[in-house]
């Protein structure tokens, strides 16, 4: 509270403005009045439609969507399930792309083509991808083809229709937006801090993991979180190229069932409401870790003058 | 770390591509000497830095510290220091963790790491601010931290890249004494690169003047500022008035001159080809606007002329005249009497300061700025 | 935009070599060439792949049959012919465009003003705003979308090209903001003033000044904000219905129904969509860099 104060106060000190810029108001009305509308508007609603009885919501408020969701087991399980698809993969994306940032953050020989090629299945989404995997990788696919013929392998490895197929219709998709993410953040990093760090004394690996890795944690954590929305969210990759009904089950398939295909919409908003209260749980203290961190850079250390 | 007895440089030569940013440097550095990289962006005395400190490989040539080659040797295990230019400070460390940086890469032990960190905090009066974060700080400070950070390894030898670039007047004032004083009291080995001609006069024991990757001048201060070899130096040093004049006579070590209006001067060469001239070719004989005499007037060399333009420096005047004759050509002279416009004036040069050089060609122009590969960081 | 210029020096030290070699000939294998290998054997085992999913669906389309070999027996082109009697596709095709334009067209009609007024102004809440703006980012688009498929539903709006439009500038305007914002910024406030100082009103500095400045961002914008839009199927699947679907939502409806049709028939309707998707995406990449297509943050170090 006291902050806030200060802060107000500090803001009319910087001789801001204390009248309002209705210029300024009018442009911003449209974009503020579209967030409310198509975006507020509907997780008011939803709630308030999860809170009521009957498969239309026209019954009286009660707690029973929730209350289903959490008694059952099946319905409890996508979320554990949905960590497990979710959690992996973006662990696994950032974790290559870091290295492949750093080795390419000065730039390389065809960087514009290999970015090019790296951003097609951006491009294509997320159903072009998994309607494609089902042939390439599936168990008579040039994939699988490819490994017996060199020998690596006797029978084809099942990579489709299971819970590795998701994993990687989920890397193909991700790991290409976090790597060039992580890419743009690290190639912002000022080169001479790296050539101070070697004058004085240390080596590569040492300038990697003591100032390029720490200056480079922000970004990284934003590429985590952006990538986790959307694997936390999968849906067509978990229908189509993953087990819909068991190992990957995951929230939005649940939401998806309850909603659209026993058309009860009360009990599929709820999970809906659910999937999206976990999913900014998780951001929410990523965010929240990563500010501590940046604190510690800029802020850090004592008050006095 | 090893001290230095001598550092050559050897036809040092790097390319970037089809560019050659730097010509067979050869040079020669004894210990404790201050030396000067002197020249306009683009001369290739940053690249001459950069491969000395080991941050870019040789095309050609070699480096040889007490003896032994080091070109090969990285640049973290040379044991030189540097101090850039906008102080490459690391934003995540604390002032302390800055200074320590070098100490635990080197595994100094804490008790002597926590001694010697406050010690160069001391130097740099830094002490008070271990725990602020270089975002806190204010320039200077970051630039005495930039240097804490460097000093505290004890480097064999110091590089410092254009450090005083990015401070205020009063501020580079100040920095340019400590820095002396710095240097005298740790006997550091220091090459110190600069745009600032008063910077690397002020400061230095050796100045390399450099122009588009070669070396054009070597010498002390004194040399370079009364002595110099090319209109190029000359125009570096403050040498901004050119007069045209045509050979008359060579008389013992000075020349005798002629203007377009046919005043007859006495002035002297510092080049070796002086003596190729022949009487009757066209030369410039330039000199500084400070050395323009008016009281007392010497004894030859008066040049009359017309008061077009003065402006108050604080302690001189400083006037543009024109001349008599001489198809209007205008000079810069200071006064220490107040000028007035439109009024006669007479002044006078020192045969020994009117030097004379070849005229200028495409190729003696006063300072172009090239492109020089982007050494700088991106900020 | 340009800030990836490559200095030579930092290209020559990232792979240059730390060996105490003399030779030239033993530079070549330094540190940085395992490095450099492992960086080209990864991304390259990525891109072969990626060629392998594509070529897949491609050769799938012209195949009579395919099933365990390298390459089909025989190749056909009746799978093309077959999907235009299986769906009507130039309405599919019709949809798409539609709705990838207007949602274009609207996004940056109501982004640009807002990015305009967080790149120019400071205010209170500002970074109350734009977490507002940036939140539909965050949130995965079935979470907003089923309270918001409802909503639209319940309005009448299901199964109409206005209900798929509406739904998808969700998503898409917050993207045009994030991606206008910087670019705005970096434009000298002092353009705008030296105008107005020169007798322009705010119309005429809009249009004289700000206008041609800001017209390569919202192209990049515009074009990033119409390939999102076409590969978006989440949100569209909620509320199309047979007549107002995109191509990607019938690819889905095929391809989660296989064993209904042929996989050649789904494969050929892919190359489709592929087609148009691609088309787009090298008329993009004209104008914009491929790392855009990827958020840029912003780094203040």
């Amino acid at each position: 509270m006291a902050e806030i104060g200060l802060k107000g106060r500090s803001l009319a000190r910087l001789g801001l403005p204390k009248r309002i810029e209705w210029g300024a108001v009018l442009l911003s009305l449209p974009a503020f009045v579209m967030v409310l509308a198509l975006f507020v508007y509907p997780f008011v609603f939803g709630f308030d439609l999860s809170l009521r009885s009957g498969a239309k919501g026209e019954g009286d408020w009660t707690l029973n969507n929730y209350q289903q969701f959490f008694n059952d087991p099946r319905q409890m399980d996508t979320i554990w399930t949905t960590f497990q698809v979710a959690l992996p993969v973006t662990l696994f994306s950032v974790a290559v792309s870091v290295p492949l940032a750093y080795f390419m953050r000065r730039g390389i020989r065809f960087e514009r083509l290999i970015t090019a090629i790296l951003i097609l299945p951006i491009t294509l989404g997320t159903v072009m991808v998994a309607q494609a995997m089902l042939s390439y990788f599936g168990p008579r696919g040039w994939f699988n083809q490819l490994l017996q013929g060199m020998g690596l392998i006797q029978d084809p490895v099942r990579l489709t229709r299971n819970w590795i197929g998701v994993e990687i219709a989920l890397f193909i998709h991700g790991f290409p937006f976090v790597f060039l993410m992580i890419l743009g953040y690290m190639s912002g990093i000022n080169p001479d801090l790296e050539r101070a760090s070697r004058m004085l004394g240390a080596s590569r690996w040492q300038t990697f993991w003591r100032v390029i890795f720490p200056l480079s944690l922000p970004g990284i954590a934003i590429a985590f979180c952006l990538n986790f929305v959307a694997n936390f969210g999968v849906f067509p990759s978990a229908t189509l190229v993953g087990n819909p009904s068991a190992e990957t089950r995951v929230l939005s398939i649940a939401a998806f069932q309850a909603a659209f295909e026993q058309n009860n919409r009360p009990q599929g908003t709820s999970i809906a409401l659910i999937m999206g209260a976990i999913e900014l749980l998780v951001i929410v203290l990523i965010l929240w870790m990563r500010g501590r961190l940046a604190r510690g850079a800029t802020m850090g250390g004592g008050k006095g003058a | 770390m090893e001290r230095i007895e001598k550092l050559e440089l050897r036809g040092v030569t790097r390319r970037f591509g089809v560019t050659t940013a730097l010509h067979s440097f050869d040079l020669e550095i004894a210990g404790g000497m201050f030396v000067s990289l002197l020249g306009p962006s683009g001369c290739g005395k940053s690249t001459a830095l950069n491969c000395l400190a080991g941050l870019l490989d040789l095309s050609e040539g070699e480096i040889v510290l007490n003896g032994r080659p080091i070109q090969d040797v990285p640049a973290e295990k040379r044991g030189f220091g540097m101090v850039f230019q906008n102080y490459a400070l690391f934003p995540h460390l604390s002032v302390t963790r800055n200074v320590s940086y070098g100490l635990e890469l080197r595994g100094v032990p804490k008790p002597e790491r926590e001694r010697r960190i406050r010690r160069a905090l001391e130097m740099v009066k830094l002490e008070e601010f271990g725990k602020r974060f270089p975002a806190q700080l204010s320039g200077g400070q970051q630039q005495r931290l930039a240097f804490a950070r460097t000093i505290v390894l004890e480097p064999g030898l110091l590089l410092l890249d254009e450090p005083l670039s990015n401070l205020d007047t009063k501020l580079r004032n100040e920095m340019r004494i400590e820095i002396k004083h710095l240097h005298e009291q740790l006997n550091l080995t220091t090459v110190y690169v600069t745009h600032d001609q008063s910077e690397a006069m002020s400061m230095s024991d050796l100045v390399v003047v450099m122009r588009l990757g070669r070396i054009e001048q070597v010498g002390t201060p004194q040399e370079i500022y009364n002595r110099p070899k090319s209109l190029y130096v000359a125009d570096f040093m403050g040498y901004s008035n050119r007069l045209p004049v045509s050979l008359v006579a060579q008389e013992g070590q000075e020349w005798v001159v002629e203007t377009i209006s046919g005043t007859q001067l006495r002035a002297s060469s510092t080049l070796q080809e002086s003596t190729d001239w022949q009487p009757g070719q066209r030369v410039l004989a330039c000199f500084r606007p400070d050395e323009a005499l008016a009281d007392p007037l010497p004894a030859v060399n008066h040049l009359q002329g017309q008061v077009q333009l003065v402006e108050y420096m604080g302690k001189t005047f400083e006037g543009l005249v024109r001349l008599q004759g001489d198809d209007g050509i205008q000079l810069l002279v200071h006064s220490q009497h107040p000028l007035e416009n439109d009024a006669p004036v007479e002044f006078g040069i020192r045969p020994d300061r009117l030097l004379l050089f070849p005229l200028a060609t495409s190729d003696n122009n006063p300072v172009k700025p090239h492109l020089e590969p982007a050494l700088k960081g991106q900020r | 935009m340009t800030q990836q210029t490559i200095s030579p020096l930092s290209v020559e030290s990232s792979v240059s070599p730390k060996a105490k070699s003399q030779k030239p000939k033993a530079k070549i294998i330094g540190r940085g060439f395992w490095g450099r290998l492992l960086f080209y054997l990864v991304i390259g085992f990525f891109i072969i792949n990626l060629i392998g999913l594509v070529g897949t669906v491609v050769v799938d389309s012209f195949a009579q049959r395919w099933f365990g070999t390298w390459l089909p027996p025989a190749y056909t082109t009746r799978w093309y012919e077959f999907i235009t009697t299986d769906h009507d596709l130039s309405l599919l095709l019709f949809n798409t465009l539609v709705v990838a334009l207007s949602v274009t067209g609207l996004a940056l009609l109501v982004g640009f003003p807002a990015a305009y007024v967080l790149a120019r102004k400071t205010f209170r809440f500002k970074a109350a705003l734009t977490a507002l703006y940036l939140l539909p980012m965050l949130v995965p688009p079935l979470a907003y979308g089923i309270p918001l498929a409802t909503v639209l539903l319940r309005m009448g709006l299901g199964g109409s090209l206005i209900g798929v439009i509406l739904i998808n500038l969700v998503p898409i305007v917050p993207f045009v903001i994030l991606i206008l914002t910087p670019f705005i910024e970096q434009i000298d406030l002092s353009l705008e003033s030296a105008s107005q100082m020169l007798g322009a009103n705010r119309f005429q500095t809009f249009r004289r000044v700000l206008l041609p400045l800001v017209l390569p961002g919202l192209l990049s914008a515009g074009m990033l904000a119409v390939v999102r839009t076409i590969a978006m199927f989440e949100l569209t699947f909620l509320v199309a219905d047979a007549r107002s679907q995109t191509l990607v939502v019938a690819l889905y409806a095929d391809a989660f129904a296989a064993g209904i049709r042929p996989n050649q028939a789904i494969s050929a309707l892919a190359v489709v969509y592929m087609l148009t998707t691609m088309s787009l995406l090298v008329i993009a990449l004209i104008f914009v860099k491929p790392t855009q297509f990827v958020v840029r943050l912003k780094n203040n170090n």
